[in-house]
């Protein structure tokens, strides 16, 4: 069959504005923030842009708190919602990341990682905020987060971060670093018939029979956008399945369970991971982010030396990706992680290595990029 | 995108001080290399947190391959827009690399054997306008860089800048290109695009 060879649009563009092309491919149309260093041209292109999307609304909030209110409250009436921060921003938006995973509203939050604590490095890379992504907000909850390593993969994870948020109907994190965010790249703009873009569930019942937090098969309930004639109550404390506030034993273990199963069940489509000649490889280097690059190029140099190593691109962070990295530390000698801060994803490699290789970490918190030559000489050593 | 030049990992950096449009220098030259020569580009920057002084640059990586690592690891073309920029990177410099200097602010160079022009002085004297430094030194690159065509760049330059600074900046980038040919007639023949990058970062 002959098809038309359509050619694709080609961009020369920074990491954060192609966070914005794969935001408005996936459909987003309610864009609320604060800008603040290196995630400022997300805010700034959003600007630009969302005026001219059907029903596109951007704002430019007091402050990353609110910010975050007005996403969940927007997403809550309909939209596909997005925020952008970084750095002491990032810690603003927790109390409300909360009030997300406890009310279940779809929304995605990119986070372009500087160095700190505090104001810290506006302008330089870091990757501390990994763990503060995973358990930054209060108390026992599932989320999502996704990483990416170069422009176009910018582009992709957003639109998968939008997909998850609404399948899964949780928040994503979408960690980035100031290094991608800020590499200009050629990216590829795909057609919007190429892509799979979900949308939430919603309701199968006419509005009398609707029980808002319902448990269902997937663990995910149906949500209606406010407004649409399905009534509602949406509440941090924990609720019932009308959604109103309850604190009896079994109805919060029913709450909190489904919560934590709606993600738990779906780790298979949630992992996302590249690997690269893991088939026979006796070292296997760890690595996300802009750190991934150096990693890449690394073991390539060690095997035009002959020696067998491989390379394990995380591109999901959590649910932290064991199904993948379980056969590769059984199948190695020694597993490689380098990453800008003092260890914190190689706390998770190790817990699933569970002393099966010899799991060895490099560090860097100066600001500076994980060179590949450390990362080589690493792998000769090991 | 009719033939071109197989380059391994070219690697430039344009650095100087805060407000000399350094950045903007490096995302048109990617730009161009990326779209119109059809090259693998990557465009990192440095800067720091002023609005101007403080040191400022822009790195380029160019490649015939996808390129893994973004940052240039030792580099074929330095550009220094500031005394301070080329004490600090000359030594990044392979040896086969080329040092390309302003003039004007770059009195001292670590090496007799360099590429200058006045890109300030130009700007101020011959355009009138001092901000158009980095337009001048962008068409004087598109003559020492026999893989960036001098037309493509000026096509490029009308999409990049707003209309109507663009007639200025197109004179700009002609003064510079003319100097640089003038000055300098067989720069672009003197690169020997060896990038024994693997070789040299494994040592």
């Amino acid at each position: 069959m002959a098809t038309k060879k359509r050619k694709r649009k080609e961009l020369f563009a920074l990491g954060n504005e192609a966070v914005v092309e794969g935001a408005l491919l996936a459909g987003c149309s309610f864009f609320a923030g604060y800008p603040i260093t290196p995630s400022t041209e997300i805010a700034e292109v959003m600007s630009q842009r969302l005026p001219f999307v059907h029903d596109g609304v951007f704002i430019q909030m007091e402050d990353e708190i609110a910010s975050m209110g007005a996403i969940i409250g927007a997403s809550l009436a309909g939209r596909k919602t997005m925020t952008a921060t970084s750095g002491p921003g990032f810690s603003l938006m927790q109390e409300n990341l909360g009030y997300a995973c406890m009310t279940e509203v779809p929304l995605v939050l990119v986070n372009v990682m500087r160095g700190g604590p505090s104001t810290g490095m506006p302008t330089s890379p870091a990757q501390g905020d990994v763990q503060q992504a995973r358990w930054g907000c209060h108390g026992d909850h599932p989320i999502i987060v996704l990483s990416a390593c170069n422009v176009q993969e910018c582009l992709e994870m957003t639109i998968v971060a939008f997909n998850f948020a609404e399948k899964y109907r949780t928040p994503v994190i979408l960690l980035l670093d100031e290094i991608t965010a800020h590499t200009r790249e050629k990216i590829s703009l795909p057609f919007p018939d190429e892509l799979e873009i979900l949308a939430r569930v919603a309701p199968a019942m006419p509005p009398e029979w609707y029980i808002s937090y319902e448990e269902t098969m997937r663990g995910v309930p149906p949500l209606p956008p406010l407004g649409s004639g399905y009534r509602f109550h949406v509440t941090g404390l924990t609720h019932d399945k009308n959604g109103f506030p309850t604190s009896k034993p079994d109805e919060v273990k029913a709450l909190m369970y489904r919560q934590f199963r709606k993600i738990d069940q779906f780790f298979y489509d949630i992992q996302l991971v590249d690997e690269v000649q893991c088939e026979d490889a006796e070292i296997v280097v760890v690595a996300y982010g802009c750190v991934a690059r150096s990693a890449e190029l690394a073991v390539h140099m060690a095997r035009e030396r002959g020696v067998k190593a491989g390379f394990l691109k995380l591109k999901t962070l959590f649910p932290f990706p064991k199904s993948a990295l379980q056969p590769l530390a059984r199948q190695c000698r020694t597993i490689i992680v380098p990453e800008m801060n003092m260890g914190q994803l190689s706390r998770e490699v190790k817990r699933v290595n569970n002393g099966l290789a010899q799991v060895q970490t490099i560090n860097r918190i100066d600001g500076q990029i994980i060179t590949p030559s450390e990362i080589f000489k690493s792998i000769m050593q090991a | 995108m009719s033939k071109q030049r197989e380059l391994n990992r070219f690697e430039i950096r344009l650095s100087g001080t805060g407000g000399q449009g350094i950045l903007t220098l490096g995302k048109i030259m990617g730009q161009v290399l990326a779209l119109d020569h059809g090259f693998y580009a990557t465009q990192t920057q440095s800067y720091g947190p002023e609005a101007r002084g403080g040191a400022s640059r822009a790195d380029l990586v160019v490649s015939s391959a996808p390129i893994s690592y973004p940052k240039p690891v030792s580099l074929d073309l330095l550009v220094a827009l500031s005394q301070e920029a080329c004490n600090l990177y000359f030594c990044n410099l392979k040896p086969s690399g080329f040092l390309l200097v302003d003039t004007t602010l770059v009195t001292q160079t670590p090496s007799n054997i360099f590429w200058g022009l006045p890109f300030t002085s130009l700007a101020k004297d011959k355009i009138g306008l001092p901000q158009t430094m980095n337009i001048i030194c962008l068409g004087a690159l598109s003559h020492f860089l026999p893989f960036m065509q001098f037309t493509s760049v000026k096509k490029a330059l009308a999409g990049v800048l707003p209309a109507k600074i663009l007639a200025i900046n197109t004179k700009a980038l002609t003064l510079g290109y003319s100097q640089a040919k003038k000055l300098y007639p067989d720069a672009s023949e003197k690169w020997t695009f060896s990038s024994p990058m693997m070789t040299e970062s494994a040592q």
